[in-house]
């Protein structure tokens, strides 16, 4: 009997299946057994993800929540593994297991020679899993469960090349930052736990009203603070972590050291979306508290556009993706502090496809150029590899909010989210989102001119032309080692063996599988998604949310593609397009003078506004400093001189001072203890007087 | 009245001679006056009516005790300007000590109080004698410790004797054991040998 | 009439002479002998001057055992004086500091 139960299993414990195959025996099942069992999995995954989505979408299930397996129970609280499937976690589930499916088709084009190949497989399948239980979860401690997992399998991805330093360091930095944001996001639960005493999203939600509405902790005395508050800003402060959000955002931009695969599948499709996931989901705590909101509204605007700034400077064309991905990450924190939760999530699913495929672009064109991944050494590509020019086109049409694209609905519904918003600080995100319009699109076809038109700026040494193809055999071959060395530059950057040429199939084909999401996706969900009650029961919303008020004024898609051609936002856009046009396909020199006449600004921007030397300066040299003056004062000092062998020497001092008693002499003994008897008859006397 | 006089008198030669035992350069003197001591202080005892512990005391310390004394301090080569060393430097502190602990533990005992309280009658009439009186105590009530006492007693005898024993090395002794145990074959060997004709050259 | 306190005062006396012994006698452990000797004497005076003036066998049996144990104890360490001026032909006591600390 095929239920709806066993489907939900299935799906997450196939890319289980496949990553322990892969990882464990990868050795014995080989390269292609490794990636045919993990795309199988992934496969089945996706395909019942989207008979899930079916099922939910035309009432063929109903919400699906039960408890699997119970893990523990103690007193009254009580740990399961359960699964709640609504229509938001099938959307989510789709989205995953979609994304991760390519990516995992990608891979094989893009690691084919990396002696890790195994390993890479297993890991991005253990993080499929990871991410199915993470969204699928029926509680507050699978959640944490998952979080956990998704960031494990993210840190292992970054520190893919492990030989590299750079690799380690970025892993390490993405593990310690997202320490700080799941401290918070663990005492959010833990607050969830004290005012509901279970950590069941049914049960919680259900009395979310009841339990929460002017109920106050007090955490320092004498300054009671709404409960709803504390637990939404904890449970953010969580979700800052994980979706890299200003202040915390430092280490998604460095987490591009792992390889291309994974930062377009956790980096900015899943795993860093993940936060966005949490919020939605507990809109029903959120929707207690307008500070809470504020504050993610706040949060969100900040990330929107300074993010998006730095990635104007950017030369890596990976970082620059990733800055954009910040960037994106903060406009959908926006759509969840104005309380646009649907918009936050369809903006979720159009990024997870057209930024994958702009990072799988990436990727593409750093396999064209031999892991090259500095745009002033590219150029031109457009002839050579068309089908990532195109793609990548579409890709960034879509990121820039062309009215049709997918980008452009999501984008622009949040947009008019916030500007039809109230809430304390939406003037400020309002101008934030605009602003952030014109600088996607300047740094967006800014990569697009520097990578894909204009003059090469590589040059091609011919030593091997007359055996290309031999050539590039062999030159992979010689890869195959260097993959593990730390760097992949035996030439001089900017100059090529031979000419760049297009991906193979297993690049291009998810490529052009997600170009086309990208464009028609928004088009054909947003009217369900957005304005319809597709999400309804699973986001709830107060009365008078912002989305609802759009609602008056929607007329289906092509009204509004209609409508956004007159907007505000597509100007901006336009603007971004044509400043980017001018100064870098017409115009370099402009670039370089305006660098040097707005010299402090760019290097604020190069300097990334200092937070990382910030945190560098504080956290990293305060940590060492801290250590070591407790290595110093405290372990040295205190305990080993101190208690250790201050001790010993005490007990040596004191040893030395009392053996000179120990004459060793009979008649000392006997006048102690005769004069012991004096003193003891003399006392007795005295308290006989 | 006489009882008193006796007492006081004994009691004078007691302290004197007590006194003689911690001050005479001769350590042989001073258990000769350790002997005097004791033997005052079981006349003391009969006084008291405790005739079988002042006889005890008598045959014990004065008999046996004191002999094993004088034997050892007698066996012993004794330097006496060594061991008297430092006697007349330490006179004061000990007299200061000894009279500072009279003077508390007098004060204590209250004294004046005590002498007003005469000897009762002496229980040990009724049971004939104090022998018999103790001698019940001794072998009902305190039968136990009483054969603990006769052990302790083996074990300082074996103790004592333990501990003065060495072998000397180079000192020839008998040694009835091994001589007992001594087999034919180690003092006899008996040769076989062909017998010799008698020489016959000188005879003549 | 002889009083209790009579030989109670006999017996002080007899125990700080003992003390004072000790205490003058510090090199020579043979007096140092006699004067514990000496205080055990001054121990069963009153042990026996009790006895009697309560009527009670015990004490009187205490003497006794003391004896006994003072006999014991003479004995040994008697036996360990031999020995000791054997080894180190001195019965002198600031001589014998092997057991400083």
């Amino acid at each position: 009997m095929i239920t709806p139960k066993l489907i939900l299993l299935v799906i997450a414990l196939a890319p289980l299946v496949g990553a322990i195959v892969a990882g464990l025996f990868g050795r014995r099942v080989g390269r292609a057994g490794a990636h045919t069992v993990t795309i199988a999995g992934v496969a089945v995954s996706f395909v019942l993800s989207c008979y899930a989505l079916y099922q939910l979408s035309t009432g063929g299930w109903g919400v699906f929540n039960e408890n699997l397996y119970t893990w523990f129970e103690v007193g009254k609280l009580s740990a399961h593994v359960g699964f709640l499937v609504d229509r938001l976690t099938a959307v989510m589930m789709v989205v995953v297991t979609s994304v991760s499916l390519l990516v995992h088709v990608y891979t094989i084009g893009y690691m084919r020679d990396d002696p890790g190949y195994q390993r890479f497989f297993s890991y991005i399948s253990l993080f499929t899993f990871s991410m199915l239980m993470l969204v699928m979860s029926n509680n507050f401690m699978q959640l944490f469960f998952g979080w956990e997992a998704v960031g494990l399998v993210s840190y292992l991805l970054i520190g893919f090349w492990f030989k590299r330093p750079s690799a380690i360091f970025a892993n390490m930095k993405a593990f310690l930052v997202n320490r700080v944001g799941d401290f918070g996001f663990l005492l959010g639960i833990a607050a969830v736990l004290f005012c509901f005493g279970s950590l069941d999203y049914a049960t919680v939600f259900a009395s979310a009203d009841a339990t929460l509405t002017g109920r106050t902790l007090e955490i320092i005395a004498g300054h009671p603070w709404q409960a709803a508050t504390v637990i939404g800003v904890l449970l953010f402060i969580g979700a800052m972590g994980k979706s890299a959000q200003v202040p915390l955002h430092v280490w998604l931009p460095d987490s591009m050291e792992g390889p291309t695969p994974i930062s377009a599948l956790i980096h900015a499709a899943t795993m860093v979306t993940a936060g966005i996931f949490m919020v939605a989901r507990m809109s029903p705590l959120y929707e207690l508290s307008e500070t809470a909101l504020s504050f993610v509204l706040i949060v969100g605007a900040t990330t929107a556009l300074f993010t998006g700034l730095i990635g104007i400077v950017q030369n890596d064309v990976k970082r620059v993706v990733a800055y954009s991905t910040l960037s994106q990450l903060g406009y959908m924190t926006v759509a969840l502090g104005v309380s646009a939760y649907s918009a936050a999530i369809f903006h979720l699913m159009t990024h997870a496809f057209f930024k994958a495929l702009l990072f799988l672009g990436a990727g593409s064109v750093i396999i064209a150029m031999h892991h090259e991944q500095d745009m002033r050494h590219m150029g031109g590509l457009r002839k050579y590899m068309p089908i990532t020019f195109i793609t990548g086109w579409i890709g960034t049409l879509a990121l820039t909010g062309f009215p049709g694209f997918s980008g452009f609905f999501s984008k622009d519904a949040i947009i008019e989210a916030v500007h039809e918003s109230h809430r304390y600080g939406s003037g400020y995100a309002y101008l934030c989102v605009l602003i952030g319009v014109f600088v996607t699109a300047l740094y967006s076809f800014r990569l697009i001119y520097l990578t894909y038109h204009g003059k090469e700026r590589f040059v091609v040494e011919h030593a091997h032309h007359d055996a290309h193809g031999h050539a590039r055999d062999a030159h992979h071959d010689e890869h195959a080692d260097e993959h593990a060395d730390d760097d992949h530059g035996h030439h001089e950057p900017g100059h090529l063996e031979h000419a760049p040429h297009e991906s193979p199939w297993v690049v291009t084909l998810p490529l052009i599988l997600l170009a086309i999401p990208s464009v028609v996706i928004g088009w054909l969900t947003i009217g369900p998604m957005l304005f319809g009650d597709f999400f309804a029961g699973a986001i709830v919303v107060k009365e008078g949310g912002p989305l609802a008020e759009l609602a008056h004024e929607w007329h289906g898609p092509g009204a509004m593609v209609l409508h956004g051609l007159l907007g505000l936002p597509f100007w901006f856009a336009v603007a971004g397009f044509a400043v980017a046009t001018y100064v870098y396909l017409f115009n370099q020199a402009i670039a370089d003078r305006a660098a040097k006449t707005f010299a402090p600004l760019y290097r604020l921007l190069q300097n990334k506004y200092g937070i990382d030397d910030l945190y560098f300066a504080i956290f990293a040299r305060g940590g060492l400093k801290l250590g070591r003056g407790l290595w110093r004062g405290g372990d040295v000092a205190v305990i080993d001189d101190g208690i250790v062998n201050g001790s010993a020497a005490l007990v040596q001092r004191i040893a030395a001072s009392v053996r000179r008693l120990q004459s060793g002499y009979l008649y000392h003994y006997a006048f102690a203890m005769i004069l012991g008897l004096i003193v003891l008859l003399g006392g007795l006397w005295m308290a006989a007087r | 009245m006489t009882q008193q006089i006796l007492f006081y008198a004994f009691a004078a030669v007691l302290v004197a001679s007590a006194l003689a035992v911690i001050t005479v350069k001769n350590s042989v003197h001073a258990a000769l006056c350790l002997v005097l001591t004791f033997f005052t202080a079981a006349s003391i005892w009969i006084l008291a009516e405790a005739e079988f512990l002042g006889l005890a005391l008598i045959v014990v310390y004065v008999g046996a005790v004191m002999v094993l004394f004088l034997f050892v301090v007698m066996m012993l080569d004794i330097k006496e300007e060594a061991v008297r060393e430092g006697f007349i430097r330490f006179l004061p502190v000990g007299v200061v000590v000894a009279v500072v602990m009279l003077a508390e533990m007098l004060s204590l005992i209250g004294v004046r109080a005590l002498q007003a309280v005469p000897l009762p009658e002496n229980p040990a009439l009724a049971a004939g004698s104090n022998t018999s009186w103790l001698g019940k105590a001794l072998f009902t009530q305190f039968l136990l410790p009483f054969e603990v006492a006769a052990l302790i007693l083996t074990v300082a005898l074996i103790a004592a004797v333990a501990l003065t024993l060495r072998k000397r090395s180079g000192v020839r002794t008998q040694k009835p054991g091994q001589q007992v145990l001594v087999q034919r074959d180690e003092r006899l060997r008996v040769v076989k040998m062909a017998s010799e004709a008698p020489s016959t050259g000188e005879s003549a | 009439m002889i009083s209790l306190a009579h030989f109670i005062v006999l017996g002080t006396i007899l125990f700080c002479i003992s003390v004072a012994g000790i205490f003058i006698n510090r090199k020579n452990v043979i007096v140092l002998l006699m004067a514990i000797e000496l205080m055990l004497l001054a121990v069963n005076m009153n042990f026996v001057a009790f006895s009697r003036y309560l009527g009670d066998p015990s004490g009187q049996v205490f003497v006794f055992f003391i004896l006994t144990v003072a006999a014991a104890e003479s004995a040994i360490g008697l036996a360990i004086l031999v020995v000791l001026f054997r080894n180190r032909s001195t019965i002198n006591v600031a001589e014998i500091d092997s057991m400083k600390g």
